[in-house]
């Protein structure tokens, strides 16, 4: 599998400001703050994380909506880090985006054949004619009547302007998706309803997805590798598989026993392992790991003193994780959990500053 | 008897472009110490069915008929200084977002010393120790530096806490939380549902969870109601709902939760989408989107019937025992047929 986009020490960061005039920079939020990853052509990479953690803003610096602190961002084997407007542009039609909230993302005051048409019409694809066919066949591939061309966003419910939106997205023939938090304005019949679209397109149009979500259900099922983002780094990344059945960080391992289960039986049988506290600011993030306020397996001197590097899990294909204790084996209860390689740590953990 | 006593509640707006028909006929009833879970999608009704038990709906644009008996008190019809006695007081009530159910631009402490004060004849001093005593339960750290903070000095989670200290701070006998936790990420969600356990745990308050995830349903209630186009259509002990749902609707939407226990390769989709209370469809409101409805579901709105394994479970459908059986029994294999590694 050809890889179609590599990122490496992706860094966003934002000046905070004071003073009208001179607008003296006094702090940064490190919203992104090294981050590396590949996608390979066809597959989808899941980005999970609580808000805060810096997952959209990354999508924003790949799509180059946002101005990267620092790194290097390679699409199709092209660095587009430092490309210009003009340079950028034709790469735009490889690489396209869908939003979260379907009622803030097309133009009110547009009609659907025109919001979907834009970016053709950006590109410079087609006559007027061919443009409308083609708009009418996007608006039948995404499952919508290619007769409500000339209705307004309005008309539409929350799905079906989830819809539009990806047809916009699909009409120039993208490689790449970008799909920051699609689903998680709808409700769960018509969530599935998306999901399954967004599968199908992908099979029929070989597409590949970043697919940004907060629910670890969602990016399960969508998903072929999944990052699990927290505080503007990666802390681990996997396959599917191997994340879901052997979390190794604390981080990961705490969000998934976090999710409710539908199913009151085995739900109420487990052990939830719940953490404290809030995801602290990044403006003045925790020194070293950045879990460690949170994390129940928090150990003085070496968590808030060394910075742990991804590592790869021996033995597996593509797993690796960012902490110095990992979790020894999946599931646990909240005791095991705690248990750091069969000693317990010797300060708990302190309780956050929010 | 029961705490909470609903029966034949209708709820209609009247408005410009016709009559809203919100809740069309909704029974119920909740006892002490219980938790209630209502399921829904948007526009299900299961909001304006609680609004309407706390007398939160403008009767200058609704018309309320049926009967909601509190504790053995009626509260459709009653005056506002008696509504007003039991809000607040002996009914609490959480909604979704926090920040805009808090007062901007006062301090917490005033805010919970607020709720003390209208119900209770005591001093400020009195009343702020509540506060602070309430502040500790909800887990905030440093509850006494953090009461007169603003809302904007909290994080969603911790705001979420100061709205369930609000809801507890006089002891009421019912908790009526309206999405407490969509606007939250999950870990948060996680302490906040562990939290309202311990509450309910100590102080046996019943508790009406309104929410759209089934998850949050599973791990939580002892019963469930599941509303679609402003109806009961299933209601059971949350055990028998989650192992043997009686009505397509409640299949659908099991069948279209991506799971952590179970991996499928595709999700169930119901087709189409939640039908405008403004013109419900005849018969059944789910049959437009239901596969298997006939003749009989598009004429004829399906009574709530008791199941043949047990008469606590309750739902609307037209389907013979036989064939929903068969049914169910088809799609709860190919579920598991498709269970991956439990989670």
């Amino acid at each position: 599998m050809s890889e179609l986009l590599a990122v490496e020490g992706l860094q966003k960061y934002f000046p905070v400001t004071r003073g009208l005039i001179f607008q003296k920079e006094v702090a940064q939020v490190k919203a992104v703050d090294g981050v590396d990853f590949t996608v390979n052509a066809g597959e989808t990479l899941g980005v999970v994380g609580e808000s805060g953690c810096g997952k959209s803003t990354m999508a924003r610096c790949i799509a180059r909506l946002l101005e990267p602190t620092a790194g290097k961002i390679v699409f199709d084997g092209r660095d587009i880090t430092h490309l210009d407007r003009n340079a950028m542009r034709p790469i735009r039609r490889d690489m396209m985006m869908v939003f979260q909230d379907p009622y803030a993302s097309l133009n009110a005051r547009k009609r659907v054949g025109g919001i979907v048409g834009e970016p053709l019409e950006v590109h410079g694809i087609g006559t007027d004619e061919e443009r409308k066919r083609r708009v009418q066949e996007l608006l039948e591939i995404v499952g919508l009547n290619p007769e409500h061309y000339n209705r307004f966003p309005h008309e539409f419910s929350g799905g079906q302007r989830q819809r539009i939106g990806i047809a916009r997205a699909l009409a120039v023939n993208p490689k790449l998706i970008i799909c920051d938090e699609p689903v998680s304005a709808l409700d769960v019949s018509v969530q599935a309803q998306i999901l399954n679209l967004l599968k199908d397109l992908q099979a029929d149009f070989d597409l590949t997805y970043i697919f940004i979500a907060h629910d670890l259900n969602v990016v399960r099922h969508i998903s072929d590798r999944v990052m699990v983002m927290y505080l503007g780094k990666p802390v681990e990344t996997g396959s599917k598989e191997e994340l879901y059945a052997e979390p190794k960080h604390p981080y990961s391992g705490a969000l998934l026993s976090a999710v409710p289960i539908a199913d009151p039986t085995l739900g109420r049988a487990r052990r939830q392992i719940v953490l404290t506290g809030d995801v602290p600011s990044p403006i003045n993030p925790p020194a070293a790991c950045r879990f460690h306020p949170r994390c129940p397996r928090f150990v003085d001197g070496k968590c808030n003193v060394d910075e742990p590097l991804l590592t790869p899990v021996p033995g597996a294909k593509d797993h690796g994780y960012a902490c110095h204790f990992p979790l020894e084996h999946w599931p646990m209860d909240e005791d095991d959990f705690r248990r750091v390689g069969g000693m317990v740590p010797a300060t708990p953990a302190a309780t956050s500053s929010e | 008897m029961a705490l909470l006593e609903v029966t034949d509640l209708v709820t209609r707006f009247r408005t410009d472009d016709g009559i809203v028909q919100a809740v069309s006929g909704v029974s119920f009833s909740l006892d002490r110490g219980q938790t209630l879970g209502v399921v829904g999608e948007s526009g299900s009704g299961k909001s304006v069915t609680f609004l309407t038990v706390m007398g939160l709906v403008d009767p200058r644009h609704a018309d309320v008929t049926g009967s909601v008996r509190f504790d053995g008190n009626e509260l459709l019809g009653a005056s506002f200084s008696t509504l007003r006695k039991i809000r607040g007081q002996r009914i609490g009530m959480i909604f979704q977002d926090p920040m805009t159910s808090l007062n901007p631009v006062k301090r917490i402490g005033w805010q919970l010393e607020e709720a003390v004060l209208i119900h209770n004849d005591v001093s400020r001093s009195e009343a702020r120790r509540r506060s602070l005593e309430v502040l500790d339960e909800v887990e905030i750290p440093r509850a006494d530096a953090r009461i007169d903070d603003y809302p904007h000095q909290f994080s969603g989670g911790m705001r979420q806490r100061v709205m369930i200290a609000m809801a507890l701070i006089n002891q009421p006998d019912l908790l009526i939380a309206d999405e407490p936790t969509t606007a939250l990420d999950v870990t948060t969600q996680a302490q906040i549902l562990r939290l309202m356990k311990k509450l309910q745990d100590e102080h046996g308050t019943a508790i009406v969870m309104i929410t759209h995830d089934l998850g949050v349903v599973a791990e939580l209630a002892d019963d469930a109601a599941v509303m679609y186009g402003g109806r009961i259509v299933e209601e059971a002990k949350v055990q028998d709902l989650f192992a043997q749902p009686e009505m397509p609707y409640t299949w659908g939407l099991l069948g279209s939760l991506p799971r952590a226990d179970i991996t499928a390769a595709r999700l169930e989709q119901i087709p189409g989408q939640p039908p405008s209370l403004l013109r419900p469809p005849n018969g059944c409101a789910f049959n437009p989107r239901c596969a298997y409805a006939f003749d009989r579901c598009r004429a004829e709105l399906p009574e709530l019937r008791p199941s043949p394994t047990s008469g606590e479970h309750r739902f609307r459908c037209h389907l013979d025992d036989a064939d929903r059986l068969r049914i169910w029994t088809a799609k709860k294999a190919e579920l598991t047929s498709t269970e991956g590694t439990a989670a």
